[in-house]
C-alpha cells in the first residue's frame, strides 16, 4: 500500500535535485546542461572562426584544430542539441497529453544522468592529452589504434554511455505518449509536437542501435584488438561509414522533427487559427522519418559505392523535398488569414520558415550525387547543414523557449532583449553562413585549418568570422535575458498568458508537481482552445478530485549513471600508459555500482506517496485567491 | 558556346553567374570550370539553383505576404476564421515539388553514369567521346591512365610507363584521363575543383575518375577528406601539357636511374648533395628516377616543382627549414629533421635536389 505520508522539503535542494524523477525537474537539468555545452561547444566554434580568420594564421595548430571541429560537432549533436530538445519534451510532452508523468518516472531520470554522465566522460579528454581529433563522424582509419590517439577512446566511450541515455528516454517517450493520454486525447488528436516527439522517439530507438553497435565494434579495434575495421587484417573502413550513417542520417531528423514540432505549437498560437492540414503534417512527418532511414548513402557519394547506388540513394533523397515543402507550405497557411502577433517566439518561429527553406534547397541540390561530388566535403556542406541546424533547430529551440519559459518558470523572459538575441542571431547566422556556400565552391575543403594566401578566400572567411562573432553576442544577451528576467520579470500567475490552445496552458503556473488536479477531459484538437469557444473555458474533468499517487525520488538513476561513467573510463584505461590503478579493476568497480544499484533498486519496495486531497484542493483555492 | 546562350536565356541569372564566377582564384575555383566534367557539374549546378530559385521566390513571397498583411492590429481581439486545410492546396503543394524533383532527377541518373565511365579516350578522342568512334585497341594504346596514392600528407602518381612522379601530376590536356585511387594510410579524397568533382582515396579500394582539362596549364588539387593534422596544406598541382609536350615529359621521366645522377668526374656542389643525400639516409624514403625506397614522394624531378611541402614557394630558404624542422613546417608528417645538418652540406644538398629537373 501507498505510503501516506507527504514529502515535502525534508531533504537539502541538491539532494532533491540529485534524487528527482519529476519530469519538469529533470526537464530544467536537461536545459542546464544543454546550454551549458551548447556554451561550450560555441566557445570552440569561436575559435575556429579566430583561427579561420587570416589566411595561414597560427591561433591554433592543425592537431588543435582537429579536437576543436570534432568536440564542436560531437557535443553540439549529442550533448547540446539533444538535450535541448529532450528539456522541451520533457517538460511539455505529459502536459499536453494531460498525464502526470511519463510512464517511467525512474527511467526518465536515469536518461538523464547517463546522458549526463556520457557527457563528462568525453568533456575528461581535454585533460588526458587531447580531445578526439577524427572529426564528429570518426571516420576509420583516422581513428584507428594505429593512426588515433587516446582522445579517440574519449569518444568512442563517452558516446557509448551518452547513447544509452538517449535511448532509454526515447523508449520512454514513446510509451507514454502511447498509453498516457488523457481521455478524449486520441492519436488525431495529439498536438503535433507530441506528434514529432513520438516519431523521434521511434528514430532514436531505430538508429541509436547501430550507433550503439558501430561504437562497440570500434571499442573492441581500439581496445581489445579487434579487426573489424583494419584493412589489413580483412577489415572494411567503409563499414564504419555506413554503420555511422545508417545512425547519423536519422540523426539530424532526430533533432529537427522536435524543432518542427515546436513551430507547429508556436506558429498556430501567435497566428490565432488551428494548424493548417493538421492530417498532412501528421503524415508528412511520418514519411520524413520512414524516408530518412533510406537516403544515408548520400553522406558517401564519393566513397565509391558504384552508380547505381548513388542513382537509386540520391532519388529517394530528393523525395524527403515533398514531405518537408508540404510542412512548409502548411506553416505558411498556418499565418495566411490568422491574426499574428510577432514577439520574440513568433519572431523565432516564423523566420525559421524561409531559413529552413534555404537550408533545404542546398539539401536538394546535394542529392544530385553526381554535383555532390563538387559539394561534398567543402564548405557548401557545412553553409548546408548549419542552416539546417541553426535556422532549423536552434530557431526551434529558441520559439520553444520563449513560448514555454513562463509555464516552466513562472516569469517571462524580457521581450525586448529577446527582440535582440533573435536580430543578432539572425544577422549573425546569415553572414556567417551563406558566404560559405560560396568558400565550397570556390575550392575551400572543410575541416581544413588553414587556407593559403593567394586563393581568393581570405575575405569571405573574415566576414564569415565577423558574424560569428555577432552570434556570440547573441547568445551573451540570450544569458543575460535570463539573469535580468529572473530578477525583475512579473511573475505570471495566469494559466494561459499567451492564449494559446494546448492542453499544457490549462495547468497552474508555476505547475504543480501532479500537474493536473484532475486529469482533464479531450474534446477536440486544441482543446484549451476549444473549450474556450464551445465550452465554459475551462477543461472538463475526467475524474472527482481525489488523492493523487505520486512516484518518490531516488538516487540510483545517479549511482547506475555514475557506475557506467567508471566503467568507460576503465576501459578507456586500458590505453592510456602506465595507468596508476589497474584498468580492469576500475571496469569491474563501475561494474560492481551499476548493478549493485539496479539490484538495489529492485529488492527495494517503494510505492510511492500520496498527495492528499485537501493539499491539492488549497493550491486549487490558493491560485483563484 | 552553347552553355553561354543557354545562361544568357535566364538574364537575371547571368548576372549571378558573373558574380559567381568572380569569386575565387583561377585554376582553382570550381565556379570557373576549365574542363568538360567541371563545365557539366557547374552547368547542372545552375539548374538545379534556377528550379530551387523558383522554389525560394515562392515560398518568400507568400512568407512575406503572410507576416506583412496578416499582423494583428491592436485592440482587434476578434477570433480569425479556424480553416482546417485544403486538399486542393495539399495536392497542388505535393504533385509540383514532384515535378520539379523529376526535372532534376534526370541529369542526376545520366550524370552518375557519366562519371562512373572512366574509360580514358586517348589523343583522338577529346571531348565528346562516343560521337567518335574509336578503335577499342587504340584506346587501350593511348588512353592514360594514372595511379594516385594517398599518403599523410602527400600524393603519389604512378605512371603507366613505369616511373612514379610525387605531388605534381602530369597530364596531356583535352584527354579525357583515367585516375586509380588508392591510400596508403588513411582516407584521402583526391579533388582538382576547376576540373572536376572529387573521388576518395579509401584504403583496401580501389576508386575511379576521370577528369580532362580544355587547355595546358597548372590546376590546383586539395585532399578534400580530412586526414589529420596537416589535412589542409595537403595540396598538390595537376599539370596539363600539350600531348606532344606531354609525351616528352613521359620520356625523360622514364630514363634510367643513371641519367639523373650528376656526372661523376667533376666536383661541383650538385655532386656534393648528391653525397650528402645518400649519406644522410633521404635516399632511404626519397627516389630519384626509380633508384632509392618510395616510402616519400620521389624527386625526381624535384627541380620543375612548383611548390615545396605541397603548399611553400620553392625557395632555397624554405627547402632549408624544411629539411631541418619538417614538423614546424607540416605538423605530423612522417620526414625526420636534419636541425644539426653542416650549413655546407645543406648548400650542396639544396643546390643538388634543385637541379633535378627533366625540363628544359
Amino acid at each position: 500500500m501507498a505510503d501516506t505520508t507527504v514529502k515535502t522539503s525534508e531533504k537539502s535542494v541538491l539532494w532533491d535535485w540529485l534524487t528527482t524523477v519529476d519530469h519538469k525537474k529533470l526537464a530544467v537539468l536537461y536545459l542546464l546542461a544543454g546550454a551549458l555545452f551548447f556554451v561550450k561547444a560555441g566557445i570552440m566554434a569561436l575559435f575556429m572562426r579566430i583561427q579561420l580568420m587570416f589566411p595561414e594564421n597560427t591561433f591554433v595548430t592543425g592537431q588543435t584544430f582537429n579536437e576543436l571541429i570534432t568536440m564542436h560537432g560531437t557535443i553540439m549533436l549529442f550533448l547540446a542539441a539533444t538535450p535541448l530538445i529532450f528539456a522541451f519534451m520533457n517538460f511539455v510532452v505529459p502536459l499536453q497529453i494531460g498525464a502526470r508523468d511519463v510512464a517511467f518516472p525512474f527511467v526518465n531520470a536515469l536518461g538523464f544522468w547517463i546522458f549526463f554522465f556520457g557527457g563528462l566522460l568525453l568533456s575528461l579528454s581535454w585533460f588526458f592529452g587531447g580531445g578526439p581529433d577524427a572529426g564528429w563522424t570518426n571516420y576509420v582509419p583516422l581513428s584507428s589504434r594505429e593512426y588515433g590517439h587516446l582522445g579517440i577512446d574519449f569518444y568512442v566511450l563517452g558516446l557509448q554511455v551518452s547513447g544509452i541515455g538517449t535511448l532509454v528516454s526515447g523508449i520512454n517517450f514513446i510509451v507514454t505518449i502511447v498509453n498516457m493520454r488523457a481521455p478524449g486525447m486520441t492519436m488525431m488528436r495529439l498536438p503535433l509536437f507530441c506528434w514529432t516527439t513520438l516519431v523521434t522517439s521511434i528514430l532514436i530507438v531505430f538508429a541509436f542501435t547501430p550507433l550503439a553497435a558501430g561504437l562497440a565494434l570500434i571499442m573492441l579495434d581500439r581496445v581489445f584488438g579487434g579487426q573489424f575495421f583494419i584493412t589489413e587484417l580483412g577489415g572494411n573502413v567503409v563499414l564504419w561509414q555506413h554503420i555511422f550513417w545508417i545512425f547519423g542520417h536519422p540523426e539530424v531528423y532526430i533533432l529537427v522533427l522536435p524543432a518542427f514540432g515546436i513551430i507547429s505549437e508556436v506558429i498556430p498560437a501567435f497566428s490565432r487559427k488551428r494548424l493548417f492540414g493538421y492530417t498532412a503534417m501528421v503524415f508528412a512527418t511520418l514519411v520524413i522519418a520512414f524516408l530518412g532511414f533510406m537516403v544515408w548513402v548520400h553522406h558517401m557519394f564519393t566513397v565509391g559505392v558504384g552508380p547505381i547506388a548513388n542513382s537509386v540513394f540520391a532519388i529517394a533523397t530528393m523525395a524527403i523535398a515533398v514531405p518537408t515543402g508540404i510542412k512548409i507550405f502548411n506553416w505558411l497557411f498556418t499565418m495566411w488569414g490568422g491574426k499574428i502577433t510577432f514577439n520574440t517566439a513568433m519572431l523565432c518561429a516564423s523566420s525559421f520558415v524561409p531559413t529552413f527553406v534555404l537550408g533545404g534547397v542546398t539539401g536538394v541540390m546535394l542529392a544530385m550525387a553526381p554535383v555532390d561530388h563538387l559539394y561534398h566535403d567543402t564548405y557548401f556542406v557545412v553553409a548546408h547543414f548549419h542552416y539546417i541546424i541553426i535556422g532549423g533547430i536552434i530557431l526551434g529551440l529558441f520559439a520553444g523557449l520563449f513560448y514555454w519559459y513562463p509555464k516552466m518558470f513562472g516569469h517571462h523572459l524580457n521581450e525586448k532583449l529577446g527582440m535582440l538575441t533573435f536580430w543578432l542571431m539572425y544577422i549573425g547566422f546569415h553572414m556567417t553562413f551563406f558566404i560559405q556556400h560560396i568558400l565550397g565552391l570556390i575550392g575551400m575543403p572543410r575541416r581544413v585549418y588553414t587556407y593559403l594566401e593567394g586563393q581568393g578566400m581570405a575575405t569571405m572567411n573574415m566576414v564569415s568570422t565577423i558574424g560569428t562573432f555577432i552570434m556570440g553576442a547573441a547568445v551573451i544577451v540570450l544569458v543575460i535575458n535570463h539573469v535580468y528576467s529572473a530578477y525583475k520579470s512579473e511573475k505570471v500567475t495566469v494559466r494561459n498568458p499567451w492564449g494559446a490552445r494546448t492542453l499544457e496552458w490549462s495547468t497552474q503556473t508555476p505547475v504543480p508537481e501532479y500537474n493536473f488536479a484532475q486529469t482533464p477531459q479531450v474534446r477536440s484538437l486544441d482543446p484549451v482552445f476549444y473549450e474556450k469557444v464551445h465550452g465554459d473555458g475551462n477543461m472538463k474533468p475526467a475524474e472527482p478530485l481525489d488523492d493523487i499517487h505520486m512516484p518518490n525520488g531516488s538516487i540510483y538513476p545517479f549511482t547506475i549513471a555514475l557506475g557506467l561513467f567508471i566503467m568507460g573510463f576503465g576501459i578507456i584505461m586500458f590505453n592510456m600508459d602506465n595507468p596508476i590503478i589497474p584498468p580492469l579493476a576500475v571496469t569491474i568497480i563501475g561494474g560492481v555500482v551499476v548493478f549493485g544499484s539496479m539490484f538495489l533498486h529492485s529488492i527495494k519496495e517503494d510505492h510511492g506517496y500520496n498527495i492528499p486531497v485537501e493539499r491539492v484542493k488549497e493550491e486549487l483555492d490558493k491560485e483563484v485567491g | 558556346m552553347s552553355t553561354r546562350k543557354g545562361i544568357m536565356r535566364f538574364f537575371p541569372f547571368a548576372l549571378l553567374t558573373l558574380l559567381l564566377a568572380g569569386c575565387g582564384e583561377e585554376g582553382l575555383t570550381a565556379l570557373d570550370p576549365m574542363g568538360p566534367q567541371a563545365q557539366w557539374l557547374f552547368d547542372n549546378m545552375m539548374l538545379s539553383l534556377y528550379v530551387m530559385a523558383l522554389v525560394i521566390i515562392v515560398v518568400f513571397t507568400l512568407f512575406f505576404i503572410a507576416v506583412i498583411k496578416f499582423r494583428k492590429k491592436p485592440g482587434d481581439e476578434e477570433i480569425p476564421e479556424q480553416v482546417e486545410g485544403s486538399k486542393t492546396l495539399e495536392l497542388t503543394w505535393t504533385v509540383i515539388p514532384i515535378l520539379l524533383l523529376v526535372i532534376l532527377a534526370v541529369p542526376t541518373v545520366t550524370g552518375t553514369f557519366m562519371l562512373a565511365d572512366t574509360t580514358p579516350s586517348g589523343p583522338e578522342g577529346s571531348g565528346d567521346s562516343g560521337e567518335e568512334e574509336l578503335d577499342e585497341d587504340e584506346i587501350e594504346e593511348d588512353g592514360v591512365t594514372i595511379e594516385v596514392t594517398g599518403h599523410q600528407y602527400w600524393w603519389q602518381f604512378d605512371y603507366e610507363e613505369g616511373f612514379t612522379a610525387g605531388q605534381e601530376v602530369y597530364i596531356p590536356a583535352e584527354e579525357k584521363v583515367e585516375f586509380e585511387l588508392h591510400a596508403e594510410d588513411v582516407i584521402h579524397s583526391f579533388w582538382v575543383p576547376a576540373l572536376g568533382g572529387k573521388v576518395d582515396n579509401v584504403p583496401g579500394i580501389t576508386n575511379n575518375l576521370w577528369l580532362e582539362a580544355d587547355e595546358p596549364g597548372v590546376y590546383q588539387g586539395k585532399c578534400a577528406e580530412l586526414c589529420g593534422p596537416s589535412h589542409a596544406l595537403m595540396d598538390f598541382k595537376l599539370i596539363a601539357l600539350d600531348r606532344d609536350d606531354y609525351d616528352a615529359w613521359v620520356e625523360e621521366m622514364s630514363q634510367d636511374p643513371e641519367e639523373f645522377e650528376p656526372a661523376e668526374d667533376d666536383e661541383t656542389m650538385a655532386n656534393q648533395g648528391r653525397e650528402v643525400f645518400e649519406q644522410e639516409g633521404c635516399i632511404g624514403c626519397h627516389a630519384i628516377g626509380g633508384q632509392g625506397s618510395e616510402q616519400g614522394p620521389t624527386l625526381t624531378n624535384f627541380g620543375d616543382r612548383e611548390t615545396l611541402a605541397g603548399y611553400l614557394d620553392p625557395t632555397d630558404e624554405n627547402l632549408d627549414e624544411w629539411i631541418r624542422y619538417p614538423q614546424e613546417v607540416k605538423q605530423d608528417n612522417n620526414m625526420p629533421g636534419f636541425p644539426d645538418m653542416e650549413d655546407e652540406d645543406m648548400e650542396a644538398l639544396i643546390e643538388y635536389l634543385q637541379g633535378l629537373s627533366v625540363q628544359d
